[in-house]
């Protein structure tokens, strides 16, 4: 009965990243990075990372899920949890509609109960395309679900960023969702519990500035921007061109804010290691 | 009670006489020792902090500094920190925690300051790991926003069991001119921004995001110093008994369920 179920949660994921992937009919690809063109079969093979120049481009939340985690074990948590307007912010309803036509998501963050390599563990992902990912109360109360879901089930937790901050159009309550997941993760970190932060292009603002930095493990993907203030806030600030490569991963790593930038294509198996030197006198 | 417009409170919280955390500390305060530094990297002048004696007794106090000249504005950088005053902060507050004494911060700063430096010593951590740790601290926490609070630069001293607001200061995302400039790509639509970002403190007060509004008088808390200080006096010393009260455990667990209600209930219940 079990496996009946499994399958049709493969098939259920399956069929939503499809509609994320970058899977239009052309058959060649062009690198939005290098301008290089590539053929997509192989472009989708390498988890749309550009085989000319290693370029990582950004996925949508479902098929990141479909990458990490075993098939058949995906089963979302709060799928129905949707931005609301607080605020009563002239437009944002019709932005929020159109947000969720276009990319068939709800909100900015899908999460999930899943496993990796058999081990149980629960996975955010933000997607970039919603809203350039950032943070509505719904985010923040669905990723804040999610960290409670793992410390009440006592399993590891990952999360994937993505996000531009801060949700302008909920103001001040997408502030304290900072504060909200922040304390979130103070609670799931007293109980022993493992987070893994994974930062991807690209984590900035209040997610920065709240549950992304707070990982016991920080891994970024090549290439993604991190930062706190954005760079053309800073470059505003300071009246002078920043250098090259400045908040990108590689930087972060130097600078001491990650632990790892891991390629995509070895993303699943760096999770999969970090889960099992986790576990606890060789138990599951 | 005045009644100004949301734009003309934002030109009140930053008007350069109203009272600062030097006026705080030096009028409500005795015995004010003050730290410099966070032990790790260096000291920020945007940051001020120390342990002072409130109605007599020994509370830890820290706050962001604005500067009223532009010699002093050099001094505290605006009173934008960087992530070393962020840090120092932290280690004030875990003295704190240590010496059990009570946390009263004041909050008056256009934001966390967005340079390279900052970048480069961490700023988003910074911030993060304040909000980490005051949210288990088991001492009593009040922040009181005076001026502005614009952004996780603000919230990074804010995550407190009581959050009180001056009537015309704002608590914002980010300044009025950041928010037009991110949304509309004019900052110049500033007023218009003021208009729907709801920063003022009757807003926030509607929303549960702050506690209480301290009154101001007509005008602006420039124009009558000395009362506005008197009117924090109360308001904070209420506050301060009525937490003492608390054991450790219940302040960390209200202020932990204070701002995991934040929010909680706006969603769509079912699209």
């Amino acid at each position: 009965m079990n496996g009946v179920f499994a399958k049709r949660r493969a098939r259920l994921l399956a069929m939503k990243a499809l509609r994320d992937s970058y899977a239009a009919g052309e058959k060649t690809f062009t690198c939005p990075r290098c301008g290089g063109d590539s053929d997509r079969r192989r472009v989708a093979q390498a988890l749309y990372v550009c085989p000319r120049c290693g370029h990582h481009l950004s996925l949508g939340a479902y098929y990141r899920l479909g990458t990490i985690l075993d098939p058949g074990s995906f089963r979302e948590l709060n799928a129905k949890l949707s931005a609301a307007d607080p605020l009563k912010f002239p437009g944002y309803r019709e932005k929020l509609d159109a947000a969720r036509r276009k990319t068939g998501l709800q909100e900015a963050v899908v999460t999930a109960a899943g496993a990796i390599d058999g081990r149980k563990c629960v996975v955010g992902v933000m997607d970039s395309r919603f809203l350039m990912g950032s943070m509505s109360a719904a985010v923040g109360e669905k990723i804040t679900l999610a960290i409670e879901y793992a410390a009440k089930n006592r399993l590891p937790l990952i999360l994937f960023s993505a996000s531009g901050g801060a949700r302008m159009q909920e103001g001040i309550l997408s502030l304290m969702q900072m504060a909200k997941t922040s304390a979130a993760i103070a609670r799931f970190s007293e109980k022993g519990l493992l987070f893994i932060s994974v930062l991807t292009d690209p984590t900035t603002g209040g997610v920065t500035a709240s549950f992304a930095s707070l990982g016991d493990v920080i891994l970024a993907e090549p290439g993604a921007l991190i930062g706190f203030a954005g760079p053309r806030v800073i470059q505003q600030t300071i009246g002078e061109t920043l250098p090259e490569g400045f908040q990108r991963a590689e930087y972060q790593d130097e600078h001491g804010f990650v632990d790892a930038v891991v390629p995509r294509s070895e993303l699943r198996e760096t999770l999969s290691r970090l889960l099992r030197l986790h576990e606890r006198g060789g138990r599951q | 009670m005045s009644e100004l417009t949301p734009a003309q409170r934002v030109t009140a919280a930053r008007h350069p006489q109203r009272p600062n955390i030097t006026d705080y500390i030096g009028t409500l305060f005795t015995d004010f020792f003050e730290q410099h530094g966070d032990r790790l990297s260096g000291e920020d002048g945007a940051v001020l902090g120390g342990i002072a004696l409130y109605h007599g007794r020994p509370v830890t106090v820290i706050g962001t500094r604005k500067g009223r000249t532009a010699e002093e504005n050099i001094r505290c950088n605006f009173g934008m920190p960087s992530p070393t005053g962020y840090r120092k902060a932290l280690r004030l507050m875990r003295q704190a925690e240590k010496f059990r004494r009570p946390v009263l911060t004041f909050i008056d700063t256009s934001g966390a300051y967005p340079g390279l430096e900052a970048e480069a010593q961490g700023q988003g951590e910074a911030i993060a790991r304040n909000l980490f740790e005051m949210s288990r601290l088991t001492v009593p926490v009040i922040a009181v926003v005076t001026g502005e609070g614009n952004s996780g630069g603000a919230l990074a001293l804010g995550v407190a069991d009581r959050v009180l607001m001056l009537e015309n200061a704002v608590y914002a995302i980010l300044s009025p001119e950041g928010f037009a400039s991110i949304l509309w790509k004019d900052a110049q639509r500033h007023e218009e921004a003021c208009g729907v970002m709801k920063l003022t403190a009757p807003d926030l007060l509607g929303l549960g995001v702050i506690d209480e509004i301290i009154p101001e008088p007509e005008g602006g808390a420039h124009l009558a110093p000395r009362a506005v200080l008197g009117e924090v006096d109360r308001c904070l010393s209420r506050h301060l008994a009525e937490l003492l009260r608390q054991s450790g455990a219940a302040l960390a667990e209200g202020r932990y369920q204070k701002f995991r209600r934040m929010g909680a209930n706006i969603q769509k219940e079912d699209p």
